[in-house]
């Protein structure tokens, strides 16, 4: 132990005033970064696979846009804000509801895309072999999906600690880091929809 | 080692030096210290295996018409070589050094999140160990091959289903796609750790270079990595399930593939550079007497780097028939990325320059990084400039370039890393005498293996060829290159006795051998489990200056 001595600090260094950022925002913004860069290489072969599939059928003659589900989705960040506000408050039972409306979203959201991928394969006879364009999209908006479970895995989890009395309050910072992971696969889903939905049609 | 343990579960009857518990220690640790040498062992055992790939190949083409090796296990030999060492030797390497020393040098106690460490590290391990058990477990067609045989870049539709039988393809893809989310999960930890880490008072402004390099090289790895695993899971789809991402029967695209690989590709050469860039700029100051000459340029040639090395990767596919637009922009980003990067190297001679020199063996293995890797840039430069590039696209010159950089620079700047932190991480001295001649050695070597190689390519040798006919003026060169090979093996040879004999006997190190200025030599050599006894306050980018120096400290300049 050569140096232990502290030299002395200067005023803006003070060591009551050195408030590094939380470790797990940055973990989970660094997290959603190579996330992005994931879906962007999915999206990037869907948008050059447009139009250049040998045979059908093409987006325009099956794909019908997901209003409902969209709704569903995109909502379901609003609730999750609504809870993480209550639970600021501390008020577990409005919690417990939109947390529970959060997680009833997004189990929509994801039957309705095992609905659609039902008609696809089913009626339309689109299956991830059949072309390109069956190749990205089960690529891309599968991804998305298997983020949904994921999201929809750690929902769940939170709403049964939080109903078998766990003190979900203390777990304010884990529940906002979570939020921002819900909101990260309703962005990506703006960005699906419109590439898939709006600009793939 | 350290006197407080976490590990309070071991029991307690245990000794304390039976195999089995010291063997529990490692395998359970948590330590950011212990995973680095960790990951630093993995990566010097995967260097074995990658450079006895090497030595083969090299025996095989030291003379013409040479039958020792068979055709479909040359295409093995390089596509395990290129895969271990990028995958299994880089950036494990990198990841070692960057946990073991961040912390250190920003006075932290731990990395930001332990336990995603040691999952880092282990899913590293078995990702590797998934692709070298493609040697037991990928049979393929007509026994034509075990491990995989696709290059190390894999170009579709080569490995589809039709043309890559047998497994062995499908665990280059996996035994990369798992070590991948290693990486990944490694340098999210950096990235938390840097900007949440710090002690008090180290501002990002006076963080040492290392950690800057680190944190932009964590940040190349977000950004590089998942287009490469993403590619990774198209491709498996395509083999698995027959999705048609890279099937050109059916419209899938072969150039596709190409832009994946290389978006991650040509990061990722950057990616294994900045260790050795952050090395050096820590050991030539130290070994200058001197602080680095331009800090801020350093570093911001560091960022710039780290933003243009994410648009330089079709320079790779020149020759594929881009439009001329394309290539245009692809040359003039890669000509642009040459700036930060010669602004670094006049930096670390000015550094250099003027300063009292010992010439100690991190400084001699940064001398020659610095010679090699200025070769390295320059013939990158040439390959650069598209019509250049036409002419010897896949040729040895290319081999002789990118070895350039990769030993010349990275493999050369982690030895002189290894001999520069070997102190502090052992408490032991590596042996100059043999450090000596290792790197003499090796440094010739290199340089006889991988110059000719230059040569060759201008002779028009094609890169991948398991052999070829006498009489076109290639012979002499690559004889040169094999003989190369001998005097890298035998330099390394007294590497593996230094480091085995010096942490028997080695002369004991002290805190501080080298007199240095950053945070990681005020603590103990080994440091303790928790790093710092308190937790240091910093006022400048040289602490340990200060605290030497009460009368002259950095920090009243500024």
């Amino acid at each position: 132990m050569a140096y232990t001595a502290s030299p002395p600090l200067d005023a803006t260094t003070a060591a009551t005033e050195w408030k590094p950022p939380d470790r797990g925002t940055v973990g989970i913004a660094s997290f959603i970064v190579a996330e992005t860069a994931l879906f962007a290489i999915f999206v990037a072969a869907y948008l050059f696979y447009l139009g250049k599939s040998l045979n059908g059928p093409y987006p325009r003659d099956v794909l019908t846009v997901p209003v409902t589900a969209t709704i569903c989705l995109l909502s379901s960040s609003g609730t999750i804000v609504m809870a993480e506000r209550a639970l600021q408050r501390h008020q577990t039972g409005p919690f417990r509801l939109w947390w529970m409306l959060t997680t009833a979203l997004a189990a929509i959201f994801l039957v309705m895309t095992g609905m659609e991928w039902w008609k696809l394969i089913r009626h339309d006879h689109l299956t991830v072999s059949t072309n390109c364009f069956g190749s990205t999209y089960y690529g891309l908006v599968g991804l998305h999906a298997s983020h949904v479970i994921v999201g929809l895995f750690f929902l769940t989890l939170v709403l049964l600690v939080s109903f078998r009395g766990f003190p979900i309050t203390t777990q304010e910072r884990r529940i906002k880091l979570l939020s921002w992971y819900w909101h990260f696969v309703d962005a990506v889903w703006v960005v699906v929809f419109t590439v898939v939905y709006v600009i793939g049609r | 080692m350290a006197s407080v343990s976490h590990h309070l579960d071991v029991p307690e009857s245990q000794p304390e030096s039976s195999l089995s518990g010291n063997m529990y220690r490692w395998v359970s640790t948590v330590d950011h210290k212990r995973l680095g040498l960790l990951y630093a062992m993995a990566a010097l055992l995967f260097f074995v295996i990658g450079g006895t790939q090497a030595t083969l190949m090299r025996m095989q083409l030291a003379v013409p018409n040479n039958h020792l090796i068979s055709p479909a296990m040359y295409n093995r030999l390089f596509t395990m070589h290129g895969t271990t060492m990028v995958f299994l030797v880089g950036m494990p390497l990198l990841a070692g050094f960057a946990n073991y020393l961040v912390p250190l040098m920003i006075g932290a106690r731990d990395m930001a999140f332990p336990r995603l460490n040691a999952f880092g590290f282990w899913v590293f391990l078995f990702g590797g160990l998934l692709l070298y058990y493609s040697y037991i477990g990928g049979g393929a067609l007509y026994g034509s091959g075990s491990a995989p045989d696709v290059g190390w870049f894999a170009n579709a539709p080569l490995t589809e289903n039709a043309f890559s039988r047998g497994t062995s393809t499908d665990y280059w893809s996996l035994g990369i796609l798992v070590s991948g989310l290693g990486s990944v999960a490694s340098a999210i930890n950096v990235i938390a750790t840097v900007f949440s880490m710090r002690c008090p008072g180290m501002t990002l402004a006076r963080m040492p270079i290392f950690v800057w390099l680190m944190l932009v090289d964590s940040w190349m790895i977000l950004i590089a990595l998942p287009p490469l695993s993403a590619a990774q899971i198209m491709l498996t789809l395509d083999r698995h399930v027959g999705a048609r991402f890279f099937d050109t029967q059916a419209g899938g695209s072969a150039l596709l593939w190409q832009h994946f690989f290389w978006i991650f590709g040509h990061p990722e050469v950057y990616i294994l550079i900045f260790p050795a860039f952050g090395t050096v700029s820590e050991v030539i100051p130290v070994f200058s007497r001197k602080p680095i000459f331009g800090r801020q340029a350093v570093v911001a040639a560091a960022v710039a780097i780290g933003f243009i090395s994410t648009s330089v990767w079709a320079h790779h596919m020149f020759a594929v028939g881009l439009s001329s637009v394309t290539n245009t922009f692809f040359a003039a980003s890669t000509l642009l990325i040459a700036i930060p990067t010669g602004i670094k190297v006049f930096n670390w001679i000015a550094t250099m320059y003027g300063g009292k020199l010992r010439f100690e063996v991190p400084m001699l293995f940064c001398c020659a990084f610095l010679f090699q890797f200025v070769v390295a840039g320059l013939t990158g430069v040439m390959l650069g400039v598209a019509p250049f590039n036409f002419q010897l696209h896949d040729s040895y010159f290319v081999v002789g370039h990118f070895h350039f950089t990769l030993v010349g620079g990275f493999i050369f700047g982690m030895f002189a890393g290894i001999y520069y932190w070997f102190p502090k991480a052992t408490g032991r001295m590596l042996g100059q005498q043999a450090g000596r001649w290792h790197f003499w050695l090796f440094c010739i070597g290199f340089n006889l293996t991988f110059l000719p190689m230059h040569v060759m390519g201008f002779l028009g040798m094609p890169r991948r060829i398991y052999t070829y006919a006498p009489g076109r003026g290639w012979e002499v060169w690559n004889m040169m290159a094999s003989i190369g090979v001998a005097f890298q093996i035998v330099g390394l040879l007294f590497f593996f006795y230094n480091v085995i004999r010096s942490l028997r006997s080695g002369p004991l190190a002290g805190d501080d051998p080298w007199d240095a200025w950053t945070l990681e030599w005020s603590t103990t050599s080994p440091p303790p489990e928790y790093n710092f006894e308190t937790i240091p306050v910093v006022r400048s980018s040289r602490p340990l200056w200060d605290l030497k120096h009460p009368n002259d400290p950095d920090w009243r300049y500024g």
